[in-house]
């Protein structure tokens, strides 16, 4: 069978992006030709500005070489602009008469600079920036002594362009019709600091001013504008917009307005013709930045590939400068309005401007000058709409004030030397994320976690690996609108979880089926995930997969890294007695478990139990009448306590009594992520409650309930949730407050980021102002702990699931 | 394989295919160390030693899906026909002849030592 045609018009990163995601997924479905009006091969045009800074060679911003297209058998037509599609005969013609036949056109034209219909506009030394020709006619005017140069338009390529030109020894003016720089991306007191910042490197502005022509005979020589004044000029580089390039698409007839108009699949009118990058109007959006494109290029790619599933819905964009040493971002709707109100930090002395601007608590935009260090997190808040009243009187002060491992003071990455560790986790230096970014080609934050691992453990360094991705291959802002739950579907979580419920799904199969899985089985990400939603969905009805749990899940115990397990049995509230410490004792000697060790959640951990051991350890254990402690689970985990008012002389309530308490209610439950409790019998707090998921501080007058804390990765203080009484009401608001995060909260989301991502204030209307609403969630909590309620070491000790724990001997 | 003198083969018997669980793995014990034994969905059944390439995680205790295993210890995804890591992690795990017939599961051991030791790092 012969292979169908591919034919590309546009040899530029959006292009090549969706031909390269279409040779991973289908590698040998198509021929493909791709015709480039330039005579190089695909090079990372955003890079086009180090490059005329003289930061970057031409060679460093190659994507691929003409080596790749041979090796991919890729026919390449590298600088012949097509000039009419057939689409009748299925076939496009190049201006020298090349010809190629097509059984699927993409089109990825690009944009072209927009020129002012100035009088001079076509003399010698006009130029704009958008390619290597543009930046090499630059160079040439600097490097033949050109003194003078004139960048008209003040946006964010100008602002680029002038800065390399002023690198490269020339004067320059930068010329800007309104009163503000880059006014589409900064309000004025932002673009106030950026051009002060500017003007201290050399470069001179004249705003407000409006060409009117461009004077000399066959050179340009100078530049006038409609108030008669005149600046000498050797240069002129015309930065004042883009306009997608629609002309080929216009001519074969499909539909176009800004843009060639294209719906979720990439697909034009005609259907044998997609179109990407900037090319194209998705939704009435037209893209000039990296990000979105890519996300284009996927779906496209999906598409061509004739898997058929992927949609595009648009993409949020968040503006970068690269301008080494002035740091700017911007995302969103920055500017005030009757609804919006601002939160604002400034520190003129430092260059420092970050404004926020918030409308019903929810981030619409920002605008970061000199510290941009927050910009992705921010971006994150504005895209996942995350309710930001509790981070408020943070939020200015960035990640790192909420609560982080300590690299907010690491906030100038770019000044990072090789060899700082960015990733503490898995020990990964800022040296081998360029390298891999650089040698491997990677553009997005998950490229780069595959590859080096980094931000890929607890992803406290996620900011500082965007910034350095960003300052790496220039911009690299998040912008999916929604994150699929993993590359089995395109369908978030909450979708998926609100598909179980609508539909009835009662298996793992039936929810395949129904949200139309790209795989059989789902994969190691999915198949817990799923798992976990129907468990908290049926409880009773849907009969748990323990090939979809993790190993410690599956074998209820902790793997550890020598392949041995650990085994921590449940002391309910910590109170022990010594016919359970001889117990323990006895387990430990009989199976020589080498380590014995007390828990920070006070229990006892013995390490480096053997696999096969574990159903006798745990029969033995069960004769004192120890049971599991689910130290290995999405669970509820220990409940801490203080010895309260029964021995301290502090104490005000019966901290330990509450503990057992709560203890004996939760034990059992599966949870989103692990669960961890804590009572302290007066407010100094010995049980350190306050850094828990559900924290409990007695205090003269009743119990204080506390929720969303955090002692790991990223320690959170709790937030007050309320006040209460009496036991019962403590346990009664535990129920409800269990049960509301596991069926709300995503799979492997603490309770603290669920928290910060829906609001105390929702909390607080669930579990404390709705009387009804309370006790039918803690009414839901009972129903499901009834069947959750087993002690699964127990039930192993009696011979269940034997195979899982007995190897097979062969001779 | 070439058939030589210092090469001896032979085909060891695992049990039934119903001993290994769908989407799971049996360790087989053998003279040069621990084999993973693993059925998918469809009934395949591949033999890879239990080490993952990354740090010697026991692979039988990971989770299976399609065609791959999942490392339990650092999530590292191998691939059960060759014992190939996913890109982009690079590594190699080897992987052992595997056949049933009438419902029963045999494994091939090379009996040279040096290899097979080698093979499985006792």
């Amino acid at each position: 069978m012969t292979r169908r045609r591919l034919v590309v018009v546009g040899n530029g990163m959006a292009g090549m992006r969706t031909v390269e995601e279409l040779l991973a997924l289908a590698p040998d479905l198509y021929d493909i030709t791709v015709f480039g009006a330039e005579p190089h091969g695909n090079y990372n045009r955003i890079l086009l500005s180090p490059v005329l800074a003289g930061e970057k060679t031409i060679d460093d911003i190659i994507l691929n070489d003409r080596a790749w297209y041979a090796e991919h058998h890729i026919r390449l037509h590298a600088g012949k602009m097509v000039r009419t599609i057939d689409r009748r005969k299925k076939t496009v013609v190049a201006a020298d008469g090349t010809s190629e036949r097509y059984d699927r056109l993409l089109l990825a034209t690009g944009s072209t600079p927009i020129i002012l219909p100035l009088p001079g506009k076509e003399l010698a030394g006009v130029v704009t920036f958008r390619d290597i020709d543009d930046v090499e006619r630059m160079l040439a005017t600097a490097g033949n002594g050109g003194r003078h140069a004139v960048v008209i338009g003040g946006g964010l390529l100008g602002l680029e362009a002038a800065n390399g030109l002023a690198k490269r020894g020339m004067d320059v003016t930068v010329v800007h019709l309104l009163g503000t720089l880059m006014e589409r991306q900064l309000d004025a007191p932002a673009a106030g600091l950026l051009q002060r910042a500017l003007e201290s490197r050399g470069l001179r502005f004249l705003l407000e001013h409006q060409t009117a022509a461009i004077l000399g005979d066959q050179r340009v020589r100078a530049v006038r504008f409609t108030n008669g004044v005149e600046l000498p000029a050797d240069l002129v580089v015309m930065s004042v917009g883009i306009k997608p390039n629609i002309e080929l698409a216009k001519s074969a007839g499909l539909y176009c307005k800004r843009g060639v108009v294209v719906n979720d699949t990439l697909q034009t009118f005609d259907p044998s013709i997609y179109a990407v990058g900037e090319c194209v109007e998705h939704r009435g959006a037209t893209y000039g930045l990296v990000a979105p494109l890519f996300e284009q290029a996927k779906v496209c790619a999906n598409h061509l590939a004739r898997a058929g599933s992927a949609r595009y819905e648009g993409s949020l964009a968040a503006t970068k400068l690269k301008v080494t040493g002035i740091e700017v971002y911007s995302a969103g709707d920055f500017q005030d309005d009757a609804q919006a109100e601002s939160l604002v930090f400034q520190d003129a002395a430092r260059g420092v401007y970050k404004k926020l601007v918030l409308r019903d608590n929810r981030i619409r935009g920002s605008v970061l000058v000199g510290d941009t260090v927050d910009g992705p997190w921010y971006f994150q808040l504005l895209r996942e709409g995350t309710d930001v009243s509790e981070l408020r009187e943070q939020l200015l002060f960035g990640q790192a004030h909420v609560g982080d491992s300590g690299h907010g003071a690491a906030s100038k990455v770019a000044a990072l030397p090789d060899e700082a560790e960015i990733c503490g986790c898995n020990g990964v230096c800022k040296g081998a994320i360029v390298r891999a970014i650089v040698e491997q080609g990677l553009f997005s934050l998950e490229e780069v976690r595959a590859h080096t691992k980094a931000s890929s453990s607890c992803g406290s360094c996620t900011g500082l690996v965007e910034q350095i991705l960003a300052s790496t291959v220039g911009d690299a802002s998040p912008t999916q609108k929604k994150k699929p739950l993993c590359p089995c579907t395109d369908y978030t979580h909450d979708e998926v979880r609100q598909a179980i419920r609508a539909n009835q799904l009662k298996s793992m199969a039936a929810v395949r089926q129904f949200l139309e899985w790209k795989t059989p089985d789902g994969c190691q990400k999915c198949r817990p995930a799923l798992n976990y939603y129907l468990v908290c969905a049926w409880p009773g009805e849907y009969v748990d997969d323990s090939r979809s749990r993790f190993i410690n899940e599956r074998a209820h115990a902790n793997i550890q890294k020598d392949g041995t397990y650990s085994v921590v049995p449940r002391i309910w509230g910590g109170v022990t007695t010594p016919a359970e410490l001889r117990a323990i004792a006895e387990v430990a000697e009989r199976y020589q478990v080498p380590t014995v060790k007390i828990t920070g959640g006070q229990r006892i951990d013995l390490l480096g139990v053997k696999k096969a051991d574990l159903p006798h350890v745990w029969r033995d254990l069960g004769r004192a009448g120890l049971v599991s402690g689910h130290a290995y689970g999405k669970a509820l985990r220990t409940v801490k306590t203080c010895v309260g008012s029964e021995w301290c002389r502090f104490g005000t309530q019966d901290s330990t009594t509450m503990g057992i308490k709560m203890e004996k209610m939760t034990w059992g439950a599966w949870t989103p992520h692990k669960v961890k409790m804590a009572v302290s019998g007066c407010p100094r707090n010995c049980a350190e409650a306050t850094i828990k998921d559900f924290g409990v501080v007695a205090v003269d007058s009743g119990w204080e309930l506390h929720v969303g804390g955090n002692g790991g990765v990223k320690v959170r203080v709790t937030d007050l949730l309320c006040k209460v009484r009496t036991m019962e009401e403590v346990l009664e608001y535990c129920a409800a407050f269990m049960q509301l995060y596991r069926e709300e909260a995503r799979y492997l989301e603490r309770t603290a980021p669920w928290i910060e991502r829906v609001g105390l204030a929702y909390v607080k209307r669930r579990v404390v102002e709705d009387t009804d609403g309370r006790k039918a969630l803690a009414a839901r909590f009972a129903a499901s702990q009834r069947e959750a309620q087993v002690d699964p070491w127990a039930e192993r000790a009696a011979g269940f699931d034997q195979d899982e724990f007995s190897a097979i001997l062969a001779s | 394989m070439s058939e030589t003198a210092a090469v001896r083969e032979t085909w060891i018997k695992v049990g039934e295919l119903a001993g290994i669980p769908r989407l799971g793995a049996r360790v087989v014990c053998t003279l040069f160390g621990n084999i993973a034994v693993f059925r998918t969905a469809d009934d395949q059944v591949f033999a890879l030693a239990d080490r993952c390439p990354h740090k010697g995680g026991p692979l039988s205790q990971g989770m299976v899906f399609g065609t791959r295993v999942a490392c339990p210890l650092h999530d590292w995804v191998v691939e059960l026909k060759n014992g190939r890591a996913v890109a982009p992690d690079v590594g190699c795990t080897p992987s052992f002849p595997v056949r049933v017939e009438a419902g029963v599961v045999w494994l091939k051991l090379a009996l040279e030592p040096n290899v097979a030791a080698a093979a499985v790092g006792v």
